[in-house]
């Protein structure tokens, strides 16, 4: 009996692959932003919940629109769902949802399919939609509110980043509420307790890699220390934890290579800090991401590996 | 002296090891009525035929050569008649060679074997060991290139061209390798167990030759009892003191020469280089045997060990002369009923899939894997970084694709895409499915007919 050759497939060779696809891991990252939500739902009560609700559909609906648009095949393979929670959790909690739905619009729409899709976009949606926002509303995006969970009427107040910010009580204690999420800020920020339980989640499933956090929050307690302001409320302020677990480290606008992910990593803490202390915005997260997002072309390029048997003369 | 263990030094990736036929003994497949003998069998140089249709060619005989270096003759596997010469597709190297067939007269009648010395007992491995040392260098290269073996490991390097390093390279280390880190495959394992005196006498004859310092005898850990008994032969045979038996962690691809050099005595291979410029030779468990038996016996490789595995009712290992059609193989081991299958020579990794079980067993054939389909489709690279994290070569493995895809082929070679050995592990571990091996074999070849 010979073989039939009608059931005979040919490829290349690898003929094995471990199969942890790309919407396996996407959806790895959904379960670990589970925990920030949580949060931000938990202290900033129902509005967070409608704001989540129509980023993520808003997201997931203009994918698919646009997709069909262009007659191209439509994977569900979770990164809108990324992009509308993590563009959800940079927004103020009060922000009314049509502005919600028309930042989510312009994430996927100009900053990720805009480029060529997944894959090809070079700014992180999440924050492309949000500085298209902080332009485009810059009070809606600068109103913050007390925690007050399911408890409607919330009071305005001031990011502990805000010039304005006060705090009754004693260090340790502001400490605490900033470690655990009860201040004013945007949805998902706020928590970094949570943040981090997430980012070990990632990390222990080696969805992320260490480098970009640790060296990001690393230059930003460093800097900090150096220009005399606290490190401690400096790295727990704002949307540092979130930005540096969740929006960093997205693969396709962050370098590949280990010493890439340090100067990457490195570069944000500088920005960060820099536009923080000089900049007239008090919080710089965004904004250095979004810079050092446009650098990781370049990082790829001049900070390639040297290869295995590498040596100095073959280079010249 | 007891079993040492290293570790890996290099990135690559941990596989399922489906080793399914590592306990099946070798079996002997019956003669093909038909051989087929592509006339290059080797890296290197093809050979010409000098046996014509209508010869009668005895088990054994010399029926191509060439006097080029870099090649090894190729001996008639069956007795019979030379019938015809045709073409036949190498699915490996995709190049249509010459070929004849030999009809088998079923007498499987063999040349006269020479023999330098002849040998009373191989089992009294003091006594051979003594009458190796006396034979030269010169001889030992001369028996060696004259029964064609080639490295059997899959790469079919010649193996006299492998032992004769330029004078300037001084080599001071002899790695035996029986790493065997493909999934499923299991003819090393399997010739280290049946055939652990052969493997370590013609591991002893080339040091006669290259006279190295260190001798290695590298295997995985997934193989303990091949271990446990290479070592246990180690001192049977009083080597202990000049033999280290090296226990490496399974991690895939520690048989290649260069992950293993590293691992084993820290030296890397420079870029474009060989073993030899870091002064090592690595020769596999399967060429050290055939070198016994071409040495002591005067026998030339005209059969291999092939493990036969996958969707089989009966996967094993097969001893199965050069030339027999692969259909034979896969109609000895039974195959399962399945919709669609791939076909492949080697093992998952580096193999190639097949659409043509006509093509005969070759020299470089160490597995034949009957494997399902593997789903999915390629999608957008998300720049995940896990090909660069899994790469033993340190290269960047997702930058092949995006330029091969656009016909930029510099930017292939600023990011040193020949020194990719295309062990597949970037591949694997791809949550976008991409074939990235796939491109960079393009990249390589479009990179190659440039010149």
């Amino acid at each position: 009996m010979d073989i039939d050759k009608d059931k005979i497939l040919i490829s290349h060779s690898p003929h094995l692959w471990k199969g942890f696809s790309t919407t396996k891991l996407m959806y790895m990252v959904v379960i670990a932003l589970l925990l920030p939500m949580g949060a931000g739902i938990y202290f900033f009560g129902l509005s967070a919940v409608y704001i989540i609700l129509a980023s993520v559909i808003t997201c997931f609906l203009t994918e698919l629109a646009i997709k069909k648009f262009r007659k191209k095949q439509f994977v569900n393979d979770g990164s809108a769902v990324i992009t509308g929670i993590l563009f959800a959790l940079v927004l103020p909690p009060r922000m009314p949802i049509w502005m919600v739905v028309v930042g989510a619009i312009f994430a996927i729409a100009v900053v990720k399919e805009a480029f060529g899709g997944l894959g090809h976009n070079i700014f992180n949606p999440a924050l492309g939609g949000r500085a298209f926002l902080a332009v485009s509303f810059p009070q809606q995006m600068t109103t913050w509110v007390a925690p007050s969970g399911f408890n409607a009427d919330a009071v305005t107040t001031a990011t502990p980043l805000g010039q304005s910010f006060a705090h009754e009580g004693s260090k340790a204690s502001l400490y605490w509420d900033m470690f655990i999420g009860n201040t004013g800020g945007s949805i998902g920020e706020t928590s970094a307790l949570l943040i981090i339980l997430g980012g070990i989640f990632l990390l222990a499933f080696r969805i992320i890699e260490w480098r970009i956090p640790v060296f990001y929050i690393g230059t930003v307690a460093l800097l900090s220390y150096v220009f005399g302001s606290d490190p401690l409320f400096s790295i727990l302020a704002g949307g540092l934890m979130i930005g540096a677990f969740f929006m960093a480290t997205d693969y396709v606008t962050s370098p590949t290579t280990s010493n890439g992910k340090i100067i990457f990593g490195v570069g944000l803490g500088l920005l960060t800090v820099l536009i923080r202390r000089f900049g007239a915005l008090p919080e710089g997260v965004a904004y250095s991401i979004l810079i050092m997002n446009a650098f990781t072309p370049l990082i790829d390029k001049y900070l390639k590996r040297k290869p295995f048997g590498f040596q100095k003369k073959e280079a010249a | 002296m007891s079993i040492i263990k290293k570790r890996s030094a290099f990135a690559g990736v941990k596989l399922p090891e489906n080793k399914i036929t590592e306990e099946e003994p070798v079996e002997k497949i019956s003669l093909p009525q038909v051989a087929v003998i592509p006339v290059q069998q080797n890296i290197g140089a093809p050979c010409e035929f000098i046996v014509k249709r209508g010869d009668t060619v005895k088990t054994g005989q010399k029926i191509a050569d060439t006097d080029k270096f870099v090649s090894a003759p190729i001996h008639a596997p069956v007795s019979g008649k030379v019938s015809r010469n045709k073409q036949v597709l190498n699915p490996v190297s995709g190049a249509v060679v010459e070929a004849l067939t030999i009809e088998s007269d079923g007498q499987d009648e063999w040349i006269d074997m020479e023999v330098i010395q002849k040998i009373a007992d191989i089992d009294d491995l003091r006594q051979v060991l003594a009458m190796i040392e006396k034979i030269p260098a010169k001889d030992i290269l001369g028996k060696v290139r004259e029964a064609g073996l080639v490295g059997l490991g899959g790469a079919a390097f010649p193996t006299h061209v492998k032992l004769s390093p330029p004078p300037e390279k001084k080599i001071d280390t002899f790695i035996l390798n029986g790493c065997e880190c493909e999934p499923f495959i299991t003819s090393d394992h399997r010739v280290m167990l049946e055939f652990g005196r052969h493997i370590l006498l013609g591991m002893f004859i080339i040091s006669q030759v290259l006279k190295p310092e260190n001798l290695y005898i590298a295997i995985e850990d997934n193989k303990p009892d091949a271990i446990e008994y290479m070592h246990r032969l180690v001192v049977e045979m009083g080597l202990e003191d000049k033999v280290d038996v090296v226990s490496l962690p399974s991690r895939y691809p520690m048989g290649a020469e260069k992950t293993l050099i590293k691992s084993l005595v820290g030296r890397e291979v420079p870029m474009g280089g060989l073993p030899m410029d870091v002064g090592v030779v690595v020769n596999n468990v399967a060429t050290c045997k055939s070198v016994a038996e071409a040495v002591l016996e005067g026998k030339p490789l005209v059969e291999k060990i092939i493990t036969v595995t996958g969707a089989f009712q009966k996967p094993k290992n097969l001893l199965a002369r050069i030339g027999t059609p692969v259909s034979e193989l896969v109609d000895y081991c039974v195959l399962q009923d399945r919709d669609k299958y791939h076909v492949i020579l080697g093992g998952p990794m580096m193999g190639v899939a097949i659409n043509d079980t006509g093509y005969p067993v070759t020299k470089g054939l160490n597995c034949v894997l009957i494997k399902q389909g593997k789903a999915g489709r390629e999608q957008n690279c998300i720049k995940c970084a896990r090909c660069v994290a899994a790469c033993p070569m340190d290269l960047m493995p997702l930058m092949y694709p995006k330029y091969v895809k656009k016909g930029r082929h510099e930017e292939c070679k600023q990011y040193y895409i020949s020194n990719c050995i295309e062990c597949g592990s970037c591949a694997y571990v791809c949550p976008a499915n991409i074939p990235i091996v796939g491109y960079i074999k393009t990249g390589k070849k479009k990179i190659a007919d440039k010149k």
